[in-house]
């Protein structure tokens, strides 16, 4: 075997992934303004999904990266890059939340005094469920979150001169700081932003929920952009198939996480059948919402488990890239089903259904461009990173 | 055991896991098919040194865990929808959601067993105990720190000779010859074999339990355990019998309770009792509340028999055929205290007056049901207030 050219080459993305990420982002906000226009309530509603699936698509790769970091992974290594460039959507959270805030009383119930004065249960919930405490919880959680993302990218980054290996020390410890202020955030997050859409109704498991589709978002966005990258030669030449299969096995893995969490709330509140609790899932289950449902069991949970079964598909890139491909889509519908129920209520339908993904689009679009710009800025691999060595030659 | 003269095949050792990955690369790319690698771990990247196929034994563990899901599935629908239906907590006797955990652990059992037998069995050729490579000093070797390999000559390709010179020219040491063992295949079942196998397992299963429950064991705090007071079913010192458990004193009547005189009568009594209530608001609502509580599940709300346990339990007689409405009111409280066949007595869960007040209840049903068109007009005028 030549042992030439096996070092990585910084090389630039095309720039048609610019034009794609812009294009998207243009025809997002088009139809997404459309929609505000046709139906501005409905838009809000979708705006916040087009926001959730940016929110998620971030901090699961910004959680994938604390990973790494406190497990000391070596085979993740040379991929971290990736992850690391999606988790630079994490500091545009804030902006990209401006409008929500705007749109509070259209969306959350509970923002409406009135409403709160003449109902014993939201009364009761309004030390936590009030608009002044929700923007602190909001802005501080965005904050947190950029900090200890511009943290470690900046540690990592120096790395890339330096090769100082204190600085993959210090990200360590940052890290097993985050995981934890992680876990309490993101279920703020969750409950925040969509169980109080509905604040009659509580479920503990909630946060844990919706932790799991995030993590799945960031590994299902991770494990694409890598195949793809790697397909093409923009990753470390040494790279091989083996890489890829802790990606698939964690994807896997997580299927089979999400379906577990997603059961559990169900089978809790079926069972215990407290018309307080079982509402929420009756809304999903009336009209059209009991297809949307089904079709949620198996686009999220059951067409996954099987595609990634078998031990060879965990590593096989082109089933890899279509597994990765349908998680993030079926990704999106579980966001779509835990947010739009709120807002279509008894009045179900499909007739604009179009102008509903118009936001989502336009996250995907924001993706793409920053992840562009990142990749033409920072070498893709961090070459100074002293585990790289023993990440490249990893091996089943 | 013995070994003939016919050569299973040749051996090396090598040093480094670098060595063993070279030495598997070069092995599996000069076409040799029947050839083994021995480490004393698993080593990394050894799959694709040795180019091998990916395990067949996924399969055992997908059929078996199919089977066990199938499994748990009928075995719940046999026991729980068609041999013993019970009602619980109004949910569909087919609860799937109820049923998931358990079909998953099934699942789970199924499998990872399936698994284990399947690789000792089929894998590891259970009870086959005879592998040439067995009680070789090269065995001993890499299972402690030696990395070896081992090409077959069985393989279509092998040659003594060649094998010889790759070892060789890759570096191996220790190159020996390996024999078939002489073919005895009772082996297995050898009474020594066996007799180590029952010794082993009786030694250790008792000095575990001997170490663990005799020799290791620690009262807990024990005042809750020892107590001086009688247990039932223990025997007694004091008593003369001998019998902790004591019957009360012979015609003893707990308080509230009232005696039913035909208590021990399966057949309806000839004269029974009479209703002691007299009609009202409230007595109807008692016996509304009270039927609708424990009657209305297998009689219906109305007493038509029709509840939704019609087709699953013998079915619930309707409580307005002419039989019944000739009954005494004392007839009808029988059954609610005696039970009847296979509706059980109901004199523990409800009081005197609530089983009359449900008899004054199902008279208002029949009464209801079977108002003749004047009882009808009368009872409307009656009850509106301008007589008309
Ligand atoms: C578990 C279901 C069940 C419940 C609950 C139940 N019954 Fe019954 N009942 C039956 C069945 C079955 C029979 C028929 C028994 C037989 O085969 O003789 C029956 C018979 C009767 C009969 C006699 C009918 C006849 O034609 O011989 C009366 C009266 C009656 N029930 C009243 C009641 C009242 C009053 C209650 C409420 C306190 C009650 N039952 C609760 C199942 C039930």
């Amino acid at each position: 075997m030549a042992t030439k050219e096996m070092s990585y080459v910084k090389k630039e993305l095309p720039g048609k992934i610019l034009n794609i990420g812009i294009a998207l982002l243009a025809i997002g906000l088009i139809v997404g303004a459309f929609g505000l226009l046709l139906d501005p309530t409905r838009a809000k509603f979708s705006y916040l999904l087009g926001f959730f699936y940016l929110l998620t698509i971030g901090m699961g790769s910004l959680f994938l990266i604390s990973l790494e970091y406190v497990v000391n992974a070596d085979w993740s290594t040379p991929i971290r890059r990736i992850p690391e460039f999606f988790a630079a959507t994490v500091p545009l959270f804030i902006v990209v939340a401006i409008p929500l805030f705007f749109f509070i009383h259209d969306l959350y119930h509970w923002s409406h005094t009135d409403a709160v004065s003449s109902d014993a249960l939201l009364k009761l919930k309004e030390p936590y469920l009030n608009i002044t405490f929700f923007v602190i919880r909001v802005v501080a959680t965005f904050v947190i979150w950029a900090l200890y993302y511009f943290f470690i990218v900046r540690n990592s980054r120096k790395q890339d001169e330096t090769r100082d290996q204190k600085l993959t020390k210090r990200n360590i410890v940052a890290s097993a700081i985050f995981i934890p202020v992680f876990a309490i955030t993101i279920t703020f997050s969750a409950i925040d932003w969509m169980m109080s859409l509905e604040p009659h109704w509580f479920s503990t498991i909630y946060g844990v929920y919706v932790f799991s589709g995030t993590m799945l978002a960031g590994l299902a966005a991770t494990t694409l952009a890598v195949v793809l990258l790697k397909d093409n030669g923009y990753l470390h030449p040494k790279m091989t198939n083996d890489h890829l299969s802790s990606l698939g096995g964690l994807l896997f893995g997580f299927v089979n996480f999400w379906a577990y969490i997603a059961f559990s709330q169900f089978l809790l509140i079926w069972y215990a059948n407290l018309p307080e609790e079982t509402f929420w899932f009756i809304d999903r289950w009336e009209g059209m919402w009991g297809a949307i449902t089904l079709t949620l069991i198996v686009v999220h949970f059951l067409v996954p488990y099987a595609l990634l079964l078998p031990a060879p598909a965990k590593k096989d890139p082109k089933r890899l890239k279509f597994a990765a491909v349908w998680i993030l889509v079926a990704h999106l519908l579980d966001l779509y089903w835990l947010i739009m129920p709120q807002y279509h209520g008894e009045k179900s339908g499909l007739h604009y259904i179009l102008t509903e993904f118009g936001f989502p689009i336009a996250a995907i679009g924001v993706l793409i461009i920053v992840f562009y710009f990142n990749f033409k800025k920072h070498n893709a691999v961090p070459v100074g990173d002293p585990k790289l060595d023993r990440g490249l030659n990893f091996r089943l | 055991m013995e070994r003939n003269t016919k050569l299973h095949g040749l051996v090396a050792l090598f040093d480094t896991p670098d060595q063993i990955i070279h030495a598997a690369e070069k092995v599996s790319h000069s076409g040799y098919k029947d050839f083994d690698i021995h480490t004393p771990y698993p080593v990394h990247g050894m799959d694709d040194a040795m180019k091998l196929k990916p395990s067949k034994l996924g399969y055992v563990t997908l059929v078996f865990g199919l089977s066990g899901a199938a499994f748990a599935l009928l075995l719940m629908w046999w026991t729980m929808v068609v041999d013993y239906p019970m009602n619980i907590g109004g949910k569909p006797f087919f609860s799937l959601p109820a049923f998931i955990p358990v079909t998953f652990e099934l699942t789970v059992l199924f499998a990872t067993l399936a698994t284990v037998i399947g690789m000792i069995t089929f894998f590891f050729r259970f009870p086959d105990n005879k592998h040439p490579l067995h009680d070789t000093p090269y065995m001993q070797q890499v299972s402690r720190d030696k990395y070896g390999v081992f090409i077959g000559a069985s393989d279509p390709k092998f040659n003594a000779k060649e094998v010889r010179a790759l070892f060789e020219s890759l570096g191996g040491k220790q190159i020996s010859e390996i024999m078939e063992f002489e073919k005895t295949w009772q082996d297995a079942f050898n009474p020594k074999f066996i007799g180590i196998l029952v010794t082993t397992v009786i030694l250790v299963s008792g000095g575990t339990y001997f170490t663990l429950n005799k020799l290791l064991y620690i009262t807990p705090f024990n005042w809750m355990e020892h107590q001086f007071r009688g247990v039932p079913q223990e025997k007694s010192d004091f008593f003369a019998d001998s019998r902790m458990m004591r019957e009360p004193v012979a015609g003893s009547v707990a308080r509230g309770h009232m005696p039913y005189e035909f208590k021990d009568s399966v057949a309806q009594p000839a004269d029974p009792l009479e209703n002691p209530l007299v009609n009202s608001a409230e007595v109807f609502r008692l016996g509304q509340k009270k039927y609708l509580t424990f009657c209305s599940p297998c009689h219906g709300n109305y007493g038509d028999g029709d509840s939704r346990l019609n087709q699953q339990f013998p079915n619930p007689p309707s409580l307005h055929t002419a039989k019944l409405r000739e009954w005494k009111d004392g007839n009808i409280y029988h059954v609610i205290t005696n039970g009847q066949n296979v509706m059980p007595s109901y004199s523990h869960q409800m009081t005197v007056k609530e089983r009359w007040a449900v008899v004054s209840y199902i008279r208002a049903l029949q009464k209801a049901k079977n108002a003749s068109e004047t009882e009808i007009e009368q009872f409307r005028k009656e009850n509106t207030s301008n007589g008309n």
